[in-house]
């Protein structure tokens, strides 16, 4: 079986990126999705406030995913369902990818290009290592959100949420909604992982406390949670003697940080960032393996569905663009990398390098900060000349920020582009 | 009230290795649990190694049947379908003062008729142990050291006794013994059973039944010991199981890859009072971590998947109690490390005894081989193909970290001693056993036991009675 283009994961990554892909000239693209509809995770996301960017409304996840669908169902972009790819390696110039499915049994596809897309995954509690028992109860926040509104399920009534990322805020209001008692969110930094705008609206609206600087240090009941045991921290996030509180519950849910899956990208040997977990990109959102891109949540944990669309949007578009180069017999390897930086707050970049040639008008250089900053500017620059310098009243680690870097700005020859963020 | 020849209370590896060998015999046999399944107590979380035998002093029950265990493994692993491989183990000396102590344990080793043992100067184990710290400054090599899974080695112990006959009954505590006429009665909280003989494997429990019927008593004392458990990509930091020569450092740590490929580092030691008590906690956590340092350098311990606690049962005497305590009552007592290593041989030292006493004939129909769960994804691309043709089930990943499909889930629910919870899928499929422990695969694991025991989502449990996982039905 061969392809042009085969797309790993139809969630809101896969998804805009086989479209754009479509859309850019590329007839052979394929989608393989391991769960049995298209649509990722949002399928579980039946809360609002998806689609404010794109599409100027507010939708559900569900909602937000059947536009894509549908566009995806316009266009005939074919996908496999309940299809789990389980093993990518490099053949020749092209990739070889082995999946696994009910209908199909194992399937050999030879790929000129893929799009990696498989999502993340959440943080356990054993990466924690959190002492105490490891009783039923103690649940990830999505996992708690799958049981909930998808199976129907209530998996607690009186919660304690350790970690502040987007999920567990919403799944404390979720659950809260369903008649479960939700009674901290326990946050070991001194600021939240989460948007702004889930705390209001999803701890605040509640009365939910936020007990920022705290983790749970214990966690109590052989076969059920009947409790844990939080403590404030230092600022090593060492846990402060003589500040125990325990905290009688059922249910744990861990919403503390999510993780790029990439197990199929090392496997085909896609350098990865060790500070996001994802593949480090050019401006084409390729990986170090040409013809291999990557978008969405497995390249970097995104907050907003809206931009992985858009980033997914590029790599379908960079990717048709390889392959029409491939077919054209153009020259692959373009020349001339610049190197882009983080510095001062900035803890990364993606892109983490540029080619001039390959860029467009403009090129969104998307990155987080490490710390929160108050009054802060981003600035740009390119051996030591600024090119973008942009005042930002609060920045946080929990906001993915952006700045827009122009083609007109650069000659191709600069050694080294610096993205900072910081006081003046 | 039901009429047995024997009765076994406790289904972890012991009490499960004596049931299989029984098997070999005619006769009414019984196991009794008081947790949901096999392998539920200090079976489920220890290091996983069939020790060569070098390290119990020269003439203690242990050491006999450490040696004799090991010895067994090849057949027994191949028999029961074990995932069992020999990749020896090298005691490491941190200090050249403790030179002679390594010297001393060669020759234990020896003495008690260990093959493969032989010392290395610090240079040479460096060099077939690349990652091991500067420091070590000699260490002796035991070929013959394995590792294994204890949860297979319990199922396949447990699965070809109940294949050949044995009865098991789970969530069934035993509460009391008592002696009627010439044999036993056992109050259990779920009616009372009669038997010829008993066999005590009930772990850091046994001295509570032992004490009940015999005059000289026992006293165990659950010996705490915490582990972590390193992601896959950690597997390979050392090839064989490092151990520390008790020293300076106190008892020190092993590393030690798993037989599944993950990395295992532990155990601390320290002894309790509670039998129940398997919590983790942060100071022993943190000791695994800073004594596990010391032998083996650069241990990626960020990759850390999950932390747990064993419970060894220390007998004061410190060896096994074994034998026939009392007229028709068999101990299989005291049995902490090298207690899963000697399961094999316990198990045929025990049902010989019993065989003899009861004159046991022997089954002509008694067949040894049992069949795990065969691991899809573990088999050639061809015959892969094969088994999903067959079944298509098989090519439906549920667990996506470990590789799982459907199809072996469903196998695990629906072979002999079936899985009736998660963590029973989990033990005999890997499914939720990976980086992600369970998270994505825990709902779908939860929907196929419901549909296939079949039970309500609500009766779906972690483990034994109370670890249900979700409450009410809201929609």
């Amino acid at each position: 079986m061969k392809h042009d283009i085969v797309v790993i994961g139809g969630g809101p990554a896969g998804l805009a990126a086989a479209i754009a892909a479509r859309d850019s000239g590329v007839e052979d693209v394929l989608i393989l999705e391991r769960e049995q509809e298209l649509g990722g995770i949002l399928n579980q996301c039946i809360h609002n406030g998806f689609g404010l960017h794109t599409f100027k409304e507010e939708l559900t996840g569900p909602e937000y995913a059947a536009r894509y669908i549908e566009q995806a169902e316009e266009r005939n972009i074919p996908a496999l369902l309940g299809t789990t790819v389980v093993s990518l390696e490099r053949q020749g110039d092209g990739i070889l990818i082995t999946s696994v499915s009910r209908q199909d049994g194992l399937l050999q596809i030879e790929a000129k290009a893929a799009v990696l897309a498989m999502g993340c995954r959440e943080r356990p509690r054993g990466a924690l290592n959190t002492p105490g028992f490891r009783p039923a109860g103690i649940f990830s926040a999505g996992t708690a959100q799958r049981l909930v509104n998808r199976e129907g399920y209530l998996p607690g009534k009186e919660v304690v949420i350790l970690g502040s990322g987007d999920i567990g805020l919403i799944m404390a209001r979720r659950m809260t909604l369903e008649g479960a008692k939700v009674k901290c969110v326990a946050e070991i930094q001194p600021y939240s992982g989460g948007l702004k705008r889930n705390i209001v609206q999803c701890l605040n609206d509640y009365g939910i406390p936020l007990k920022l600087s705290h983790t749970v240090v214990d966690i109590h009941g052989k076969k059920r949670v009947t409790g844990v045991t939080i403590a404030e921290v230092d600022e090593k996030m060492k846990p402060i003697p003589g500040t125990e509180e325990e905290i009688p519950c059922d249910t744990l849910l861990l919403s503390v940080g999510l993780l790029p899956e990439n197990e199929l990208s090392k496997e085909i040997g896609v350098d990865l960032s060790p500070v996001t977990g994802g593949p480090t990109v050019n401006e084409s959102l390729e990986t170090s393996i040409p013809g291999v891109f990557a978008c969405g949540n497995v390249l970097h944990v995104h907050d907003l569905v809206d931009y992985v669309s858009e980033e997914a949007e590029q790599a379908g578009k960079n990717c048709a663009a390889y392959v029409q180069r491939k077919a054209q017999g153009t020259e692959q390897t373009a020349e001339g990398k610049i190197p882009l930086l983080p510095q001062g707050a900035v803890r990364y970049t993606v892109p983490v390098t540029l080619n001039r040639d390959r860029m467009e008008d403009q090129l969104v250089v998307r990155f987080r900060v490490g710390q929160n900053l108050r009054n802060a500017t981003v600035r740009v620059q390119a051996d030591g000349k600024e090119l973008l310098r942009r005042k930002r009243p609060v920045m946080a680690p929990g906001e993915m920020e952006q700045v827009i870097l122009r083609k007109e700005w650069f000659t191709g020859n600069e050694k080294e582009i610096t993205v900072w963020a910081g006081q003046e | 009230m039901k009429q047995y020849d024997a009765v076994i209370i406790g289904a972890g590896v012991t009490g499960s290795a004596v049931a299989r060998e029984l098997s070999r015999r005619k006769g009414n046999f019984l196991v009794l649990e008081k947790e949901s399944d096999v392998c539920e107590g200090t079976s489920k979380a220890n290091s996983a190694i069939i020790h060569a035998g070098f390290d119990a002093e020269p003439g203690t029950i242990k050491a006999k049947m450490n040696v004799q265990g090991n010895a067994m493994m090849d057949r027994i692993s191949r028999e029961l379908d074990i995932p069992f491989k020999r990749v020896g183990a090298l005691v490491t000396c941190l200090d050249e003062a403790d030179l002679p102590h390594l010297e001393e344990l060669y020759r234990r080793g020896e003495a008690n008729g260990v093959p493969g043992i032989r010392l290395l100067n610090g240079e040479e184990a460096r060099e077939i142990e690349p990652n091991l710290q500067e420091t070590v400054c000699g260490a002796l090599l035991a070929e013959t050291s394995g590792i294994v899974c204890p949860f297979e080695m319990t199922l396949g112990f447990a699965e070809n006794a109940a294949q050949n006959g044995v009865e098991f009954c789970f969530n069934t505590a035993v509460t009391s013994i008592e002696k009627k006429e010439k044999n036993w009665v056992l109050h259990t909280d779920a009616g009372d059973v009669e038997t010829k003989v008993v066999v005590n494997a009930a772990g850091v429990h046994a001295d509570e039944l032992h004490n009940q019927v015999c005059e000289e008593k026992l006293e165990i004392t659950p010996r705490r010991g915490e582990y972590m458990l390193l992601d896959k990509s950690a597997g390979a930091h050392v090839s064989r199981t490092v151990f520390q020569l008790p020293g300076a450092y106190g008892k020190g740590v092993l590393v030690s890859p798993t037989v599944h490929g993950n990395l295992l580092v532990g155990p601390t030691a320290a002894d309790s009072d509670e039998k129940e008590n398997n919590s983790t906690t942060a100071e022993g956590l943190a000791e695994v971590g800073e004594k596990s340092a010391l032998a083996v350098k650069n241990i990626p311990l960020r990759q850390v998947i999950t932390s747990f606690t064993g419970l060894r049962a220390h007998e004061r005497g410190d060896d096994f109690v074994l034998g026939e305590s009392a007229e028709g009552f068999f101990d299989a007592a005291g049995i902490e490390s090298p207690g899963l290593s000697s399961a094999p041989a316990v198990g045929v030292y025990l049902a010989e005894k019993i065989a003899e006493k009861l004159n046991l004939p022997e089954k002509p129909d008694f067949d040894p081989i049992r069949k795990g769960v065969v691991k899809i994804a573990a088999l050639p691309v061809e015959e892969r193909q094969k088994k999903i043709e067959e079944n298509p089930a098989y090519g439906a990943i549920v667990c996506r970290c470990e590789e799982i499909s459907e199809g072996e889930i469903l196998d695990a629910i629906h072979s002999t001693l079936g899985a009736k919870t998660l963590d029973g899928v989990k033990r005999r499929t890997r499914a939720g056993m990976g980086r992600c422990q369970s998270g994505f695969c825990s709902p779908r694991v939860m929907e196929l036991l419901a549909r296939e025991l079949p039970a309500d989502m609500r009766e779906i449990r972690k483990n034994g009675k109370g670890s249900e996982i979700v409450f009410e039905k809201i929609r």
